[in-house]
């Protein structure tokens, strides 16, 4: 749809401020694999109430919005489950390892001018085009 | 105070991902998607992230967190093995999925058992992150 770009642009400034008010308020830098993986691995612990809280919002502002403003929304999810298992383990391995993913490095990082966060996003950018390039179009499994 | 500001900021990050289309797959994945049919949404909603925050980070010069304490220093800029080859794991699976961590969370009520399996495999992977780590650093320093 044409006007995708305008609810792009009205998402990612509501993404922005919510990393916002998580920096100025909680002091806190909004990754969300850090988040998770904190709380799971128990290197988070001390602010456990405070992450879980953060989760909740994530999980119900969209569930709200879905069910009250769209119909159901459609994530055009692959069902290939061998597919999924694999994508799952890179994405938690890759983002631990790393330290960031897209909110922490990406939108945190990259608004921090930090190079870390510049060098991550140049390469999950340049690996996720290219896997997707060599698994829809070479094999054409995706 | 802590925990409500936390919560709004989650669901800001969250209702921002879901109008963004973010937990859409394949918007993801078409603004991937070079070869085929291109998507840009991604590009503004990273740019309409970023602007936000870059003030954000203008605004905790010479001021403390509202519930106390202090901002986060920034990080030596290390670029070593892991930020590398890390990064390029997570892009691989974001890839051939079309999803990152936060939009498997934001998703979760409304992606079926698809968005389960892979939020089971993604804590997998972050709990088992650190022994690959190991292994990781160790092939480093053959290297």
């Amino acid at each position: 749809m044409e006007t995708d770009w305008i609810w792009g642009l009205v998402g990612g400034g509501l993404i922005g401020l919510g990393g916002a008010v998580y920096l100025l308020g909680n002091g806190r830098i909004m990754g969300a694999s850090g988040i998770l993986g904190g709380l799971i691995d128990g290197t988070g612990r001390n602010a456990a109430v405070e992450k879980l809280a953060f989760l909740a919002g994530v999980i119900l502002l969209p569930l709200i919005l879905q069910t009250v403003f769209t119909a159901p929304a459609s994530t055009h999810m692959t069902s290939n489950i061998t597919i999924i298992i694999a994508a799952g383990l890179l994405v938690g391995i890759g983002t631990r390892i790393a330290n960031g993913c897209t909110s922490g490095h990406g939108v945190c990082g990259i608004s921090r001018l930090s190079l870390r966060g510049i060098i991550a996003t140049v390469f999950y950018i340049l690996a996720g085009g290219l896997t997707l390039a060599l698994f829809r179009h070479v094999l054409g499994v995706i | 105070m802590r925990q409500f500001l936390s919560f709004l900021a989650g669901g800001l990050f969250g209702a921002g991902l879901f109008i963004s289309g973010m937990t859409d797959t394949t918007k993801v994945q078409g603004w991937l998607d070079v070869f085929g049919d291109w998507d840009p949404t991604l590009a503004f909603v990273m740019g309409g992230a970023i602007v936000p925050m870059f003030f954000a980070w203008r605004l905790t010069t010479g001021r403390a967190p509202l519930v106390g304490g202090s901002f986060p220093t920034p990080s030596k800029p290390e670029i070593d093995h892991r930020l590398v080859i890390g990064s390029a794991m997570f892009g691989m699976g974001w890839g051939l999925v079309g999803l990152c961590p936060g939009p498997v969370i934001a998703s979760i009520t409304y992606n079926g058992w698809g968005g389960l399996l892979f939020l089971v495999a993604m804590l997998a992977g972050m709990l088992a992150a650190p022994k690959f780590g190991v292994q990781l650093d160790r092939l480093a320093t053959k290297a």
